[in-house]
């Protein structure tokens, strides 16, 4: 029989579980063509975050991290993909290939790198910070950041691009819970309406930009250009 | 000492015998799910039969490397096969010859000389298929070996039959974040190595589009057969050491006595069955990838086993 009392090992070792599959994630990210499967990864690592949060809160028994993790669970893998399926039109999913400014194999390397990177960096944070969920949690939801950042940086595609910023607030939640469990909860409520409101003003910008120009390339869009002279 | 030398036997026996049958399975598996009858579950036991009662014809222009090729392709999983878990849980006599550093040359080996002997036979599409079989190889080869440090790495030890107990003394260990990536990563490896669906596809018979199959076009009669045997002990033998040192290290035989030994048959067959079915969701849902997108997928490979290295190193 398992042992479920909330100091059991195998709470600690179910959000380890949960961390590495949120990090694969998180590469997923970086290296999918399709927007329809940036779409689903950015689901399922938002799934995998609230258990996170659940997993957390019950060995805190801390209302706000349950509060986080219902939030994330409403919001983050139901509500922003409905709204955004409703305001960009369904051909922009379509799409086969999603430009990017580097190929992926050497995207993935600059992910490992910045992977290593985020170890190395929380490893001096987790002196002053314990528990060993921190452990798990702060490098991965530091990497998590970073290569949504990454993400963000090399798409040249809005919706990629998108998930990329709300992915980078995926991981940074993913830290913050393990290192703030008593974090208020009108910040956790402020946070999450901010991202349903990100989610819904990319929506209709891209929208926009796509009724405009007809394409969502946005990478297309760094020059200015002019009518040539005839 | 003779017990173990016996067992050891067994296991050599039982890949050898059950290795067609895996590829049966999985062939007639695919079929039903494409709704099709599909051929008999015995298909490639026939197919061996028959090869091995033709006549045999040799290309003109090749040398001695095309004739040993398929004796050292089936001769080196068999090697394999005495140094991995297949029945016991507990070494055997000859379990200590290699490790699997040792064990991954050995397959090696015998890929080397299939690819030797692609270029050999002076057919235009044997070097083409000898060519990317090699790119297949060297994006998997830092996979495997991320893996493999990584497995020894926390057992402490590459003796096959010990890392087995690692992830499952106590069971929590299974969760291990580093233990699933590395399931995840060895599978594509699995499907990369044994030419299955996102890499290759083993069914398709367009030259141009061939990755594994166009390394053994030429061979005919009894050089077929045991390229044939061969190529599926490899895959058994693969799927062996995944699944009784990565995965289910359950229901091996734990006592030094034959009919424990004989039980562990059929389970390590469900074993590999529900693998099976497994391969077969992959296959069915997935499309073979283009070939320069390999390098993806083997790269998604390595990004894998390399954040379980990371998750190993840094959480312990």
């Amino acid at each position: 029989m398992l042992d479920l009392s909330s100091t059991s090992p195998i709470f600690s070792q179910l959000n380890a579980l949960v961390g590495g599959l949120f990090l694969l994630s998180a590469f997923g990210l970086v290296i999918v063509r399709q927007a329809q499967a940036c779409l689903l990864i950015f689901i399922i690592q938002s799934i995998l975050l609230s258990i996170s949060a659940f997993l957390l809160g019950y060995r805190d028994a801390s209302y706000h991290l349950l509060a986080v993790g219902v939030l994330t669970l409403v919001i983050k893998p139901a509500l922003i993909p409905w709204l955004l399926r409703r305001t960009v039109r369904q051909e922009i999913y379509t799409y086969r290939e999603i430009s990017q400014v580097l190929n992926i194999p050497s995207s993935l390397l600059i992910a490992l790198a910045l992977t290593l990177f985020s170890y190395f960096f929380a490893n001096s944070l987790l002196i002053i910070v314990d528990g060993s969920f921190a452990k798990v949690n702060l490098p991965i939801g530091i990497a998590g950041l970073l290569l949504g950042a990454y993400t963000l940086m090399v798409r040249r595609e809005a919706i990629p691009q998108l998930i990329g910023i709300l992915a980078m607030e995926n991981g940074a939640f993913f830290a913050g819970i393990s290192i703030s469990p008593d974090l208020p909860l009108i910040a956790e409520l402020a946070a999450a309406f901010d991202v349903l409101i990100i989610a819904l003003v990319m929506g209709i910008l891209t929208r926009t930009i796509h009724e405009n120009i007809g394409t969502t390339r946005v990478g297309a869009l760094t020059t200015l250009k002019e009518e040539p002279n005839q | 000492m003779t017990d173990r030398i016996l067992f050891n036997l067994i296991q050599v026996l039982v890949v050898m015998v059950f290795a067609p049958l895996t590829k049966g399975v999985l062939n007639r598996l695919i079929e039903q799910v494409q709704s099709k009858r599909g051929p008999s579950i015995f298909q490639p036991y026939r197919d061996i039969w028959k090869l091995f009662h033709k006549d045999e014809v040799v290309p003109e222009q090749s040398s001695w490397i095309f004739r040993f090729t398929p004796y050292i392709v089936f001769i080196t999983p068999i090697f394999v096969a005495l140094l991995i878990p297949v029945l016991t849980a507990y070494p055997l006599f000859f379990a200590f010859m290699g490790d699997m550093l040792g064990g991954g040359f050995i397959l090696a080996l015998g890929g080397f000389f299939a690819t030797l002997a692609a270029v050999d036979t002076s057919n235009p599409y044997g070097p083409m298929g000898a060519s990317r079989t090699r790119m297949v190889g060297f994006l998997a080869e830092p996979v495997f070996m991320i893996v493999f440090f990584t497995v020894s790495f926390v057992a402490g030890s590459t003796i096959p039959y010990i890392v087995q107990k690692q992830w499952v003394t106590p069971l929590t260990n299974f969760f291990e974040p580093s233990h699933v990536l590395l399931m995840i990563a060895f599978m594509m490896l699995i499907l990369a190595e044994a030419g299955r669906i996102p890499v290759d596809n083993p069914s398709g018979h367009f030259e141009l589009a061939m990755i594994d199959e166009s390394k053994g076009l030429e061979y005919s009669g009894r050089g077929a057969a045991l390229m044939k045997w061969g190529g599926s002990m490899k895959f058994f033998v693969l799927i062996c050491i995944f699944l009784n040192v990565l995965v289910t290290p359950w229901g091996l035989a734990g006592k030094q006595v034959l009919w424990e030994v004989l039980i562990s048959i059929p389970l390590i067959l469900l074993k590999v069955f529900v693998l099976l079915l497994f391969i077969v969701v992959i296959e069915s849902s997935l499309a073979k990838l283009r070939l320069f997108r390999i390098s993806e997928f083997m790269g998604a490979a390595f990004i894998t086993s390399v954040a379980a290295m990371i998750a190993q190193l840094f959480t312990t």
